[in-house]
């Protein structure tokens, strides 16, 4: 993208905090919230995903995004997407975003792989034309053939991530959210899609990578985060990052495990 | 690619927007009510694809399947018709199964948008946990499938109509702005339990049985003068005007079989009602739906 009469970052996230209810229950019911009301059970648990995280990312980083699990890395990640709105705080981002989160593409396994590249197109704002333009390319890059017409219910998990892959690199992102999906398919595709995504890189894209792959945030990425319960812990380069939060991890690994389950 | 916008302020402060987006906390819960609609009637083509794709899933797009959608309210209109006559110990004639039937059909359209609706937000989980966009597109789309398999049968109507002899007038131009009132008032009810059922997953099965009682106190089975001289017997005239379907359905029904139109009392209600709805309805669905990439 040309860059010109744009401020310097790609994305900026100032004071960001996030916090949500959920339920306890994963399919919450009047016959479970009834039954629970009787015993003076909670049913709703707060979840501070994220205190008061700021940083600025230039255009062309690479950003990998470390942490344990429940550390909020995904809620950064759906939050910078515009799906999970702040509580306090603000959120900048200059440019087209797409995302590649842990669930992929495809809602709705009863429908074909064409139709949901289809509705999941047009659902992030795309216009029939644009996703017609783009859609020869998602099909033959997730190397998918006939399985396209297909419910996707018949696909394996590989197909899946192959064709989630496809959809969001092909979307013509500034931006790229990617949720620990670098293992997308068989050796032969992840080499294919590393390819992919350095030729995004290569103009001046930006990406964010949330991943537990330790040594792909070495190898990929030209700046870093730590994430530790909701909080940013650390920035600087992958190597700094990645050495602190391996230190942390080794230091302290019992309480941090038992914490955390 | 879309030429960048400069940072405006307008354009920034746009939530949606495909090159810049500010995403700030969303003040008393609601999202910014200009850039939602925007982006609402921007993203339409989403609405009507999902509800097409729907429809194509269930067949509904081939002449067999649209057979079956105008088969069952028939049948149903058919076992009701008889119940009635035995229970009434009278026959009823053809006027009395024409206005059964369009008052089936109507109800069931309400009935179907709601049911659909419903579970609509629930059935687009993956789509709304990674994708954002305003989220009442869901509830909009379902309300379009309704919409689209309830035109049908009024054909089916039609021929009922002409065969009990009814007349055809200038009136039943009024029947446009009476389904509109019903169109926005189902809107209002989908996104109302598309919300619900995404915090009790249950509101789905509950649903059959409220709208059953629903069918039974609305003017389908009896008809408005019915209604209203009950009511008017136990000096509770008012007492019609509670039940949202009485002056929806009703001003409907009466139109379209006696091609009378209905007094302005029953247009005010079906108005107040409608829109009412609709207003109330939706905003409960804004005021969750940040919260539904989280609860599903």
């Amino acid at each position: 993208m040309p860059s010109d009469s744009k401020p310097d970052f790609a994305v900026s996230v100032r004071d960001l905090s996030i916090t949500y209810r959920t339920t306890i229950e994963r399919v919450p019911t009047f016959r479970t919230a009834i039954v629970k009301l009787g015993r003076g059970e909670r049913t709703v648990r707060e979840v501070e995903a994220l205190r008061e995280v700021s940083f600025d990312v230039a255009h062309g980083t690479i950003l990998g995004i470390v942490g344990a699990n429940g550390a909020g890395k995904s809620t950064l990640m759906r939050s910078v997407a515009g799906i999970l709105p702040p509580s306090t705080g603000r959120i900048e981002v200059h440019g087209r975003v797409s995302t590649l989160l842990s669930l992929g593409v495809g809602f709705n396994a009863q429908l074909s792989g064409r139709e949901n590249v289809v509705l999941g197109g047009l659902a992030a704002g795309l216009s029939r034309a644009e996703i017609e333009e783009r859609y020869e390319e998602i099909a033959k890059f997730a190397e998918l053939g006939d399985f396209m017409d297909m419910p996707m219910r018949t696909y394996s998990s590989g197909m899946y991530s192959r064709l989630a892959f496809s959809v969001a690199v092909h979307m013509d992102p500034d931006i790229l959210l990617v949720d620990e999906a670098l293992s997308a398919g068989d050796a032969r595709f992840r080499v294919k899609a590393q390819e992919r995504m350095r030729d995004l890189l290569a103009q001046a894209g930006t990406l964010f990578l949330v991943t537990h792959a330790l040594g792909s945030v070495k190898e990929l990425c030209n700046d870093a985060i730590w994430l530790h319960k909701g909080r940013l812990v650390m920035r600087g380069t992958p190597d700094d990052v990645v050495a602190g939060y391996t230190k942390f991890l080794e230091v302290g690994e019992d309480a941090f495990t038992l914490e955390d389950v | 690619m879309t030429p960048r916008k400069t940072a405006s302020a307008a354009a920034a402060e746009d939530e949606f927007l495909t090159s810049i987006h500010v995403y700030t906390p969303h003040r008393a819960g609601l999202p910014r009510f200009g850039p939602y609609v925007r982006e609402l009637w921007a993203r339409r083509g989403f609405a009507a694809e999902l509800s097409r794709t729907t429809m194509r899933a269930a067949h509904t797009d081939t002449f067999f399947g649209r057979l079956w959608l105008v088969l069952n309210p028939l049948l149903l209109a058919s076992v009701y018709y008889t119940l009635v006559t035995i229970l009434s110990n009278s026959s009823r004639g053809m006027a009395y199964f024409a206005h059964l039937l369009a008052g089936l059909f109507a109800f069931y359209f309400v009935a179907n948008a709601m049911q659909s609706g419903a579970s609509s937000v629930v059935a687009g989980g993956r789509l709304v946990m990674n994708t954002a966009f305003p989220r009442l597109l869901l509830p909009l789309s379902a309300v379009r499938t309704a919409f689209f398999r309830f035109l049908p049968t009024l054909l089916v109507y039609g021929v009922v109509h002409l065969i009990a002899g009814l007349k055809l007038s200038p009136a039943h131009l009024m029947l446009i702005p009476a389904l509109a009132l019903i169109v926005v008032f189902s809107v209002g009810m989908a996104a109302f339990f598309a919300t619900l059922n995404v915090y009790f997953r249950d509101t789905t099965s509950f649903l059959p049985y409220f709208t059953r009682i629903w069918l039974y106190v609305s003017p389908v089975l009896l008809t408005v003068p019915q209604i209203a001289d009950a009511a008017a017997r136990h000096d509770l005239s008012w007492l019609v005007y509670v039940n949202p379907l009485f002056p929806l359905l009703g001003t409907w029904s009466e139109l379209i079989t006696s091609a009378e139109v209905p007094s302005s009392a029953m247009w005010l209600a079906g108005v107040v009602w409608s829109f009412g709805t609709f207003a109330l309805g939706s905003l409960f669905f804004m005021s969750r739906e940040r919260e539904f990439a989280v609860r599903l």
